[in-house]
């Protein structure tokens, strides 16, 4: 049985039907990624696994149980956290608060991974009392990142952490999600420019208009020309 | 070359001066009314009693703007609406109050140890009906709106001001109704260099500051502060952390009508007369309150309730009932000149 399990899943915005029966899975200790054109229902898919956006048809399981009518807050409870579109730091507060609501729902002391996480990004070690707001969009992204994984998640979902960052951090943000990876944390990854995504990732979902339209294994996706054309920059 | 330096040295105290009236204005602004009769009174009486008994009876009022305050402050500080119901909810609280002493049997006559057991029970029931009232405004009238613009909730608001006052006008008639003077709340208890300070004071202070207490250390521990701040800056994010929206808004919600009942109850006892109109007036002086001490700052209603109180009591007094409205929303306005933030209010809240 896989970790997380998507069947056949519809999502609707308002009448518009913006995921028309995608089916995925993700096995644990995966990198799992999906890649597509913008509006091809990426997004979506994961704010449908983190019950932003849930499923008006279909089924998703998590470790077994169904999780397609459970709301957010009690999704991430159940170990699946995300780092969303658009980063959504929580502007007017520090990048220590931000963490900190990261933990919100935990009990326990959770300094450990506060340390953790300030290993993998020392700049946010650096900014800890600055304001989210006043950080650039690299290190807001980190911070989503980070937050993501105050959260202990054994499913962590990334929305596009590359958008907007310079190519040079790109790539240590790649670095990070592998490392992230290599420390027990399962990874469902959505990325419209392609490239480092398959290239960190062990197998591939490629998405258009709300369907997938091919999957396989991440080294067979960079191979393949029709993939290689549309989402690798001509290759 | 030459001109730059001239032109600093000549805007620098100008600059200066922007700066101190920036930080410092406010308090100057507040402060002329009881420096000015301060000043008066040791001219033509040689101390500070009549000044002091302006203060004691304004803090005493304050008090209770200050908890109707805070229910305007914690809603606007979650869901940015300005709740035009909440002034009509605290005179739901006076009613409710005034029609429970019937139902405990609270006279007058009662002995000093069934009034205090009788007023607490009416303290909590109070507190519960305006708080259920509260939580049920926002799941029937603004929960349905989350998504929609932000005047059709601000209009629903209205409406349920209006729907409201007409529940009290239907309930105890148009004019106003005298409550039972159960606490004797003029009596003077004792005086403090000629200020006398009578059993309504004490009261209402003595059952604010609690509840104030109450209220903040129950938002600290329950973690309804981290929880209410990242609703307000965004929801989205906030379910993700593994909050829930839509029980932080109603927690929100309750704590606002219990305040504002118990202020109700404060109100009856304080002013021994209620009619269906007070909360229309209380709304707006508890709104400017908060206003005042920076929307969204519990700590700051409470601050503005209490500035509030003061500057009537003192207008009332000194220069005329006609003009206090006058001068409370003339400082109004004076405020969002000097300091649109308010006294304690974030400065950069629009920022994000």
């Amino acid at each position: 049985m896989a970790m997380l399990e998507v069947s056949d899943i519809h999502t609707f915005y308002g009448n518009i039907e913006a995921l028309k029966g995608i089916s995925l899975e993700v096995e644990e200790g995966e990198v799992v990624t999906l890649i597509g054109s913008n509006g091809a229902g990426k997004s979506t898919t994961l704010r449908s696994i983190s019950g932003l956006s849930p499923p008006r048809e279909g089924s998703i399981r998590f470790k077994g149980q169904e999780i397609g009518e459970t709301p957010p807050q009690d999704i991430v409870r159940l170990g699946i956290s995300q780092s969303p579109e658009g980063r959504k730091c929580f502007q007017r507060m520090t990048v220590r608060e931000n963490l900190d609501l990261g933990a919100y729902m935990r009990k326990d002391d959770y300094e450990n991974d506060m340390t953790r996480v300030f290993d993998l990004f020392p700049r946010l070690k650096e900014r800890e009392k600055q304001k989210a707001g006043t950080m650039s969009g690299g290190e807001q992204q980190m911070l989503a990142i980070g937050r993501a994984l105050m959260a202990q998640p054994e499913l962590l979902l990334l929305d596009e952490p590359s958008m907007g960052l310079a190519p040079i951090l790109v790539e240590r943000i790649y670095e990070t999600v592998a490392e992230i990876n290599k420390q027990g944390t399962t990874i469902l990854l959505v990325e419209q420019n392609a490239n480092y995504a398959l290239e960190v990732s062990s197998r591939g979902y490629v998405l258009e208009t709300g369907a997938v339209a091919l999957t396989d294994a991440s080294s067979k996706l960079r191979e393949n020309p029709d993939v290689q054309a549309a989402y690798l920059g001509g290759g | 070359m030459e001109a730059a330096p001239v032109n600093v040295t000549k805007s620098a105290p100008l600059a200066a001066v922007g700066s101190f009236l920036g930080k410092y204005g406010l308090i100057l602004v507040l402060l002329v009314m009881p420096v000015a009769f301060g000043i008066d009174d040791l001219r033509t009486d040689g101390n500070l009693t009549a000044l002091g008994q302006n203060l004691v009876a304004g803090l005493s009022n304050g008090a209770i703007w200050a908890l109707v305050a805070v229910g305007y402050t914690l809603v606007y500080g979650i869901i940015e609406l300005i709740n035009f119901a909440h002034g009509d909810v605290f005179m739901i609280g006076s009613f409710v109050a005034f029609g429970l002493y019937g139902v405990f049997g609270l006279t007058v006559a009662t002995g000093a140890l069934g009034l205090a057991v009788g007023l607490f029970a009416v303290l909590l029931v109070t507190m519960f009906a305006t708080g259920s009232l509260n939580v049920l405004i926002e799941r029937v009238g603004y929960r349905p709106l989350r998504g929609a613009p932000k005047l059709a909730p601000l209009i629903t608001a209205v409406g349920f001001s209006f729907l409201l006052q007409n529940v009290g006008l239907l309930w105890l008639g148009g004019s106003q109704a005298g409550v039972p003077n159960l606490i004797d709340q003029a009596k003077v208890v004792f005086t403090v260099a000629g200020v006398d300070i009578t059993r309504g004071d004490i009261l209402a202070l003595a059952a604010t500051a609690p509840l104030v207490y109450l209220a903040t250390t129950f938002i600290r521990k329950s973690r309804l502060d981290k929880a209410m701040r990242a609703t307000a800056q965004d929801p989205e994010a906030a379910r993700l952390m593994g909050i829930n929206v839509d029980t932080t808004i109603s927690l929100t919600f309750l704590l606002g009508g219990v305040l504002a009942g118990a202020a109700g109850l404060i109100y009856a006892l304080y002013q021994t007369t209620v009619w269906f109109f007070q909360g229309f007036t209380a709304g707006l002086i508890a709104f400017t309150a908060a206003v005042m001490g920076g929307i969204g700052n519990l700590k700051g209603a409470v601050l503005g309730g209490l500035i509030i109180g003061c500057i009537q009591q003192i207008s009332d007094n000194r220069v005329g009932q006609e003009w206090t409205p006058v001068i409370v929303f003339a400082y109004l306005i004076l405020i969002m000149v000097f300091k649109p933030s308010g006294l304690l209010g974030e400065e950069t809240r629009e920022a994000g």
